[in-house]
């Protein structure tokens, strides 16, 4: 062999080597999320056709007899409308508040600055299931919350927060957004700080007002964000689990059940049913996909 | 003119007011929680605010009703173990998808990303025929290898990649420097400050996992820490002192670690914006 052939075909070869060690790279990252995530979401579609025992799973007759039993359980229609509850009351008012924080704490004259934010951020600290915990003894009958307000004459008598459905929805409300605003703040916080501030400063000297700096400014730059943020807090609602098993235990009556909770106890709990289980399952795929297309459409138009 | 500056003073105190209680409403009930562990359940729920005298009596309770020690050692193996495997599949796969990118692994990337719309609910069943199938119930392994790679990591080196200067990259190959190596004794240890950012997250996401747990140990010789506090709250009788003595051992590893990495939490999160 000649030099002058050698020398292409040994660049090429290289060229070729750095792309084939660029695929080994991302290999092992990439069989691990088809094999524990897209093949099992198709496994899923699959069980959600059958029925019977765990062990001795055929194909239901008809089909999507499933998924017409949904339509027909009064539970799952009940967690269905719980976590859009969730969703509805919940997502707005902790992004407002969220968005109201951080351009509270991105003013250069604010001082304390850092104690403020590390204070909002400090829930996303705890476990979903400790502070759970920790709202369920504070909303007790007996508790501290009732405690409080009577000792205030606020209340007359104890409220049973946990046990009527409107306010053991309430309760779960406000964990949410006491575990999540300092969360969400972060993301808006962080955008703030990559928008120029002299931005701000000349039109404060235009005699903008903090109001009208957040609506023409602050929200139309930061629309990226709040999008991201919304898409993340929709997904998050619509696996609530955590909170709906520790903190309300899906009760009163099922006032308060979400959709994951449901399907876990139609997995595990009693008559294991993984063909309707995956059914459910395969709806919140759905409506997930669905929601985050409507929302990612809305915020392109803005 | 007094007037104005007047209510700018006030508008100020407001602010400052506002934040205040804000912040007393977000750190309270942590705050009430590690304090309750030291009470006993009548002064919990009568509502006391100040450390008491039972810390020692509650946690003899605690461990005498729940073997904590065994729950603990089993949250901090699973946790180490996950931030092991997934900082290094995660961080290689997101230099890859950056050092290496070409069309084609741009849309594996953009697939990979697609995985973030599915919900772990969403699985559940498929995940729990194919672990116990397996053999990995009550396994560690059985927990860790769902968490390994996340398309959220893998972004998030992918996006800090684009930091490091591709002709460090170029010079190297030039001294003939292997590509992995170029990986491990160049990339990793620039990077520093992106591993601890997704090791923060990697650590919280771990330490409070609760729903895939639940599915897959089943021993009580493999429950972990929210297992155990959740349990805790099972019996006809609670006693909140060991409540929340069990919530606050459950709870003080992630508030130490974020305090130790807040900085490199909120990078993290700010760099995932970019």
């Amino acid at each position: 062999m000649t030099n002058t052939a050698g020398q292409p075909r040994k660049r090429l070869t290289m060229h070729q080597r750095q792309n084939l060690v660029g695929w080994l790279f991302l290999l092992p990252a990439t069989i691990l999320i088809i094999w524990l995530s897209f093949y099992p979401m198709f496994r899923a579609l699959l069980i959600s056709l059958m029925k019977g025992k765990p062990t001795a799973l055929t194909f239901s007759d008809p089909l999507f007899r499933n998924y017409q039993r949904m339509m027909q359980d009064k539970v799952f229609i009940q967690s269905l409308i719980n976590t859009f509850t969730y969703l509805i009351i919940q997502v707005p008012i902790m992004l407002v508040l969220a968005m109201i924080f951080a351009s509270l704490l991105n003013r250069h004259d604010l001082k304390f600055k850092g104690l403020f934010r590390t204070c909002i951020f400090l829930p996303c600290a705890t476990a979903l299931v400790s502070y759970s915990i920790i709202f369920r003894t504070l909303f007790a009958y007996d508790g501290m919350i009732n405690a409080m307000l009577m000792n205030m004459h606020i209340l007359k008598e104890p409220v049973n927060w946990l046990n009527s459905p409107n306010t053991a929805k309430a309760v779960i409300i406000i964990a949410l957004i006491w575990r999540w605003t300092g969360y969400n703040m972060v993301f808006y916080l962080a955008a703030m700080q990559s928008i120029d501030y002299s931005v701000y400063e000349s039109a404060r000297i235009d005699g903008a007002s903090a109001t009208t700096q957040l609506f023409r400014i602050t929200i139309p730059l930061l629309k990226p964000i709040i999008l991201v943020t919304a898409i993340m807090s929709t997904n998050g609602t619509l696996q609530l689990y955590d909170e709906s098993v520790n903190l309300t235990q899906g009760g009163p009556a099922n006032a308060t059940i979400t959709m994951s909770h449901y399907i876990y106890n139609t997995t595990f709990i009693s008559n294991p049913n993984f063909g309707y289980a995956a059914a459910m399952s395969f709806v919140v795929l759905i409506l997930v996909a669905i929601l985050s297309v409507i929302q990612m459409k809305v915020g392109d138009k803005r | 003119m007094r007037e104005g500056a007047f209510k700018k003073y006030f508008k100020r105190t407001m602010t400052y007011l506002f934040l205040i209680v804000v912040s007393f409403l977000s750190v309270f009930p942590i705050y009430w929680c590690f304090v309750s562990a030291s009470n006993t359940t009548a002064e919990i729920l009568g509502g006391k605010l100040l450390p008491g005298s039972h810390l020692q009596e509650n946690l003899t309770n605690l461990f005498a009703q729940a073997d904590v020690l065994t729950a603990f050692k089993n949250s901090t193996v699973n946790t180490l173990v996950v931030l092991v495997l997934s900082l290094t599949v995660c961080s290689i796969a997101g230099y890859g998808f950056e050092v290496y990118h070409d069309k084609a692994k741009d849309r594996v990337m953009g697939l990979l990303m697609l995985s973030m719309m599915v919900p772990f609910v969403a699985i559940l069943v498929p995940m729990f025929q194919l672990f116990s199938n397996l053999g990995l119930m009550n396994k560690t392994m059985g927990f860790v290898l769902p968490s390994i790679s996340t398309p959220f990591l893998i972004m998030l080196f992918r996006n800090n990649a684009r930091t490091f200067p591709k002709e460090i990259i170029e010079a190297a190959r030039m001294d003939g420097v292997g590509e992995l190596k170029i990986f491990l004794t160049m990339f990793v240890p620039t990077m520093r400050p992106t591993y601890a950012a997704a090791a923060t997250i990697t650590f919280m996401n771990t330490w409070n996992a609760y729903l895939w747990p639940r599915v897959i140990f089943k021993q009580n010789s493999a429950i972990t820490m929210p297992m155990l506090v959740s349990n805790l709250m099972g019996g006809y009788v609670i006693d909140y002192g060991v409540v929340m003595a069990g919530v606050t051992i459950c709870t003080l590893p992630t508030v130490i670690i974020f305090f130790i990495l807040q900085k490199s939490f909120t990078e993290a999160i700010a760099g995932s914006v970019k």
